[in-house]
């Protein structure tokens, strides 16, 4: 009979934080900009530079151990990680080892009830334990030039703030591993201390995995598996390895202990280096720092500006707000759409309204356009005029929906925009019964009809005055005059 | 004035005699250049002299001096600078292969502060490589000879500066100190050396050893131009963490002719085996003077003085070896031209660039910190690190300063020191501790051997206890001019 197995999984999540300068000098973080402009003595490993620490760093640190219920490490450190690698300036990388600034949290994750226990409902809470969270600073980037056949390095990215999210190996499959990482997304980004894009590398995972038999007491041997760039990558990456393990078991082979890299596009991973090749990085207290002490005053501070978590919102906008569930739970899975919910609403645009049009044409636009939630251009302040407009009746859905689209894309201000364009509903029921007069004329077997007792023929005969006021005209309003008439 | 009557003016003197218009900060510039052309190729105090910026920076802060912008007690006077410090433009070499093309981008802050106050840079001087050594025998620029006899060495690793300011081929010079590098070749080449207390000066473009124990001071002809000087040059800085922001760094206030109550401590312990007679007689003679002038002198047992060796090697070799990482000719620096890959580069960059001693040290603390090794050796020199602390503390709880020799011996012969390091190890035994316990010490002449070779007197305060330490040089060396 075929033994059953059992996944285990632990995560190791790089997130960097939004800080507009480096963590330990003043430099730039931002993207993009000429190769080592954002740079200086101390973010290359100049002789005689010496780091200072950012304390904005400190205070993303603490809240984002706050907000996952950790432990906050009161005397603190950072330790020297030592190996050579030319993306890596002075040669180690300033880590914490010993005292991490977080020890000893948890999330709570909602899954569908499946995976080893059963419950009989339909989700279930789960909590994953966090075994710590510190700080450290990136390194650069080598780009290798095949024309000239050498090796480049840019340190833009040297010293831009990291903090590792080490998780208990709590998580059984990919669907914890992925609700996990949803949580910790949701919480980081609500904090806005990353905007955590898994694609431009601002949040990264790396996914540790053994595989047991159902019921055994010891973990099996496990691997590492890096270079996981999406959800779908970090779902397919674990169903591979934990078959890979299995096969090998069943086969009567050992898992050897070592860190993989995974070609999503081959849907296949492969050893990069085992745990004998396992450098000795000599961790030890890194001089040039002093011991960060945090007091009462600092951990209060950042307490009382936590803000409200996703959680927390959700039950609020149900008392507050006469929008469906759904929408709530679409709206506040990401901190960005909430902001402009929120700030649209507060401008006097009715709740339901602002919640149709992001539930609708924004989700139809990003998912058109291949885009996240936190890629929304528009100001809610725009929206709240769009949603005016309508409500006014100054235009259509139509014409509302035209602009709409405008102003996904470029953020215009749709008054602005209508009244440039000419695109106000005509109220003129002079112009507008002219109109009517000339398209019953025009279409005489549609009148028929009409009279017949084909009702659908009405419908014809408003599209094509809307046709001839070229749409700026009220659908109602074009009704009621053709019956008017007819 | 008389070019040689020139040279024999202290840097305060001097800085007075260009403030009064009896001479002026070119004619000061050339009568040092023009002893540096008669002495430097016999005692190779320089690894590199820049003389016509020097000239040329010279009359810019005469001008300055003139229009009133300048009026400090510096302003004009030659200043030598270890070549463990950063001075942009101007080429940085730790006295080491692997920098033999470094010219900086930024000066250190403690250069930036006497360029503030008008002093004027002449060069960069020759000190042990990556200041690993005791003798300045380890540079790979040459040695330095000791001007009070060239057949000795001039102590290390701050050896160029004590020799530069010995044979008047500056005014005074910074050195930097991680476990006597100030205070040992000021002893040996008679000059006056200061250590303060960690923090008080910036280690912003210090070329790292031991990053927990590095700081810059002073090396100078007299205790009022090292009190003058390491005023000047101590500041807070943000840029360096480490950095002490004091508001008592007055030190010329301290420059008082009076040791009346002084308490003052001779630990037994650094009067034992190994210590040289004629350098114990000197020193006990020195307490004696200062015990007849009114000072309370008494003897004492520090304890733990046997640890503070093997404690100091393992520190300060495991962040050595840390900071010591970077070169590795990728950004700067030395590059190894054959070397076929990356791995194969940093190896014979590393093999080629540097050389014996800082080799034996970088393995030495690769050692303590590997993974296994960790607690028993960088720990646990830790743990000793803060008992050796408290040890000083208990002492301070009786006494002002606490003195003693600054090393075991005269200068030593060349040639005599590197065939056995062990043996070169052991002669730090009175000054690390110090840096150990992140105090201030001070290096005073006070006496010759029978060849003629100096005498150090080194006094000990307690963290912040500078003007304890000054006061009481100052007095011993009032006293031992007037030959009481």
């Amino acid at each position: 009979m075929a033994k059953e197995y059992e996944t285990v999984i632990g995560l190791e999540v790089h997130v960097e934080l939004a800080t507009k300068t480096k963590i330990f000098c003043g430099c730039s973080t931002a993207f993009g900009g000429r190769p080592n402009s954002h740079t200086c003595p101390v973010c290359t490993g100049m002789p005689g530079s010496l780091p200072v620490l950012n304390k904005k760093v400190l205070e993303y640190a603490v809240a984002v151990g706050l907000a996952t219920n950790c432990d906050i490490t009161r005397y603190c450190k950072f330790d020297r990680k030592n190996y050579f690698y030319p993306d890596n300036p002075q040669n180690y990388q300033i880590s914490q080892l010993y005292l991490p600034i977080c020890r000893n949290g948890y999330v709570e994750i909602e899954t569908e009830g499946t995976a080893g226990e059963t419950s009989g409902e339909t989700t279930r809470t789960k909590r994953i334990g966090i075994h710590e969270i510190h700080m450290e600073e990136d390194a650069g980037k080598l780009i290798h030039d095949e024309w000239e056949d050498c090796t480049l390095v840019d340190y833009n990215r040297s010293g831009v703030p990291l903090i590792e999210i080490v998780s208990e190996p709590d998580m059984r499959s990919a669907e914890e591993v992925i609700a996990y990482l949803e949580k910790l997304r949701l919480i980081i980004q609500y904090l806005g201390a990353s905007d955590c894009k898994l694609q431009e590398g601002s949040m990264r995972a790396d996914v540790n995995l053994s595989v047991r038999e159902v019921g055994a007491k010891e973990f099996g041997t496990r691997t590492e598996m890096k270079n996981l760039n999406s959800f779908r990558a970090i779902a397919r990456a674990i169903e591979g390895e934990k078959n890979r393990q299995i096969d090998l078991l069943e086969e009567g082979k050992p898992v050897v202990q070592e860190t993989r890299r995974w070609d999503d596009a081959k849907e296949m991973s492969y050893a990069m280096r085992s745990k004998e090749d396992a450098q000795d990085y000599r961790y030890f207290p890194d001089p040039d720092l002093v011991p960060v002490s945090i007091s009462e005053e600092f951990l209060e501070e950042i307490r009382s500006r936590q803000p409200e978590f996703r959680t927390e919102k959700k039950k609020r906008y149900k008392a507050e707000f006469d929008i469906p569930d759904y929408d709530i739970e679409i709206i506040t899975g990401s901190k960005h759409m909430a902001d402009i919910f929120e700030a649209a609403v507060e401008l006097g645009a009715q709740p339901k309204k602002v919640s149709n049009w992001l539930m609708g044409e924004t989700l139809r636009l990003l998912k058109e356009k291949e885009l996240d939630p936190e890629d929304i251009r528009f100001s809610p302040n725009h929206l709240a005029k769009l949603i005016a407009l309508t409500d006014s009746k100054a235009i259509n859905s139509t014409v509302a929906k035209e602009v709409f689209e405008v102003m996904f894309a470029e953020d215009i201000d749709p008054e602005q925009y209508v009244e440039e364009k000419g695109l106000k509903t005509v109220n003129d029921e002079g112009a507008l019964r002219k109109t009517v007069e000339e398209v019953i004329a025009a279409n005489p077997q549609s009148v028929e009809d009409y009279h017949n007792g084909k009702e659908k023929a009405i419908g014809f005969l408003v599209g094509q005055t809307m046709k001839a006021m070229k749409g700026k005209a009220d659908p109602a309003s074009v009704n009621k005059m053709l019956k008017e008439l007819l | 004035m008389e070019k040689t009557e020139l040279l024999a003016l202290s840097a305060v003197e001097l800085g007075r005699a260009i403030r009064n218009g009896e001479t002026t900060a070119v004619e000061a510039m050339e009568a040092v250049l023009a002893q540096v052309d008669r002495t430097e190729s016999q005692y190779n105090c320089y690894v590199t002299l820049d003389r016509e910026d020097a000239l040329k920076r010279a009359a810019e802060v005469q001008k300055k001096i003139e229009t009133g912008e300048l009026t400090g007690p510096l302003a004009g006077v030659p200043v030598a600078i270890k070549d463990n410090m950063c001075t942009e433009g101007m080429l940085t070499t730790c006295s080491s292969k692997i920098l033999h093309n470094f010219v900086p981008t930024f000066s250190s802050e403690a250069v930036l502060n006497l360029e503030k106050a008008g002093a004027v840079v002449i060069g960069k001087t020759n000190m042990d490589e990556f200041a690993m050594g005791s003798t300045t025998e380890t540079s790979a620029y040459g040695v330095t000879r000791n001007p009070r006899n060239p057949e000795h060495v001039p102590g290390g690793s701050s050896g160029g500066s004590a020799a530069a300011v010995a044979a008047e081929e500056c005014y005074f010079a910074l050195g930097s100190d991680t476990g006597g590098s100030i205070r040992q070749p000021a002893s040996y080449c008679g000059v006056v050396g200061m250590k303060p207390t960690y923090g008080t000066v910036s280690r912003y473009g210090l070329i790292a050893y031991g990053s927990s124990l590095d700081q810059i001071g002073p090396l100078t002809k007299t205790v009022e131009d090292c009190a003058v000087v390491l005023e000047t040059i101590a500041s807070h800085d943000t840029k360096d963490s480490t950095s002490l922001n004091r508001e008592d760094t007055d030190f010329s206030s301290a420059l008082k002719k009076d040791v009346q109550g002084m308490r003052i401590g001779i630990p037994r312990d650094y009067f034992g085996e190994g210590l040289d007679a004629e350098v114990k007689d000197a020193v006990l003679a020195a307490a004696d003077l200062l015990k007849a002038n009114g000072a309370i002198v008494e003897e004492f047992d520090l304890s733990l003085v046997e640890y503070a060796i093997p404690t100091y090697y393992t520190i300060a070799a495991a962040e050595a070896s840390s900071n010591l990482e970077r070169f590795d000719g990728i950004k700067y620096g030395y590059r190894a031209e054959d070397a076929q890959g990356l791995h194969q580069m940093y190896k014979k960059t590393r093999s080629q660039g540097f050389g014996p001693e800082v080799k034996r040290r970088i393995m030495l603390g690769s050692f303590v910190l590997s993974s296994g090794y960790y607690d028993a050796y960088y720990l646990k020199a830790l743990r000793v690190k803060a008992m050796i602390k408290k040890a000083f503390d208990q002492a301070f709880e009786k006494y002002d300063c606490i003195l003693g020799p600054v090393s075991p011996t005269t200068a030593p012969k060349l040639g005599e020191s590197l065939s056995d390091p062990i043996k070169m190890y052991l002669g730090d035994i009175y000054t690390i501790s110090v840096n150990l316990a992140g105090l201030p010490g001070i290096s005073v002449p006070c006496g010759t051997d029978s060849k003629g070779l100096p005498i150090g007197l080194q006094l000990i305060g307690d963290c912040f206890g500078e003007k304890k330490l000054i006061q009481t040089a100052y007095t011993f060396e009032q006293l031992r001019k007037e030959g009481k």
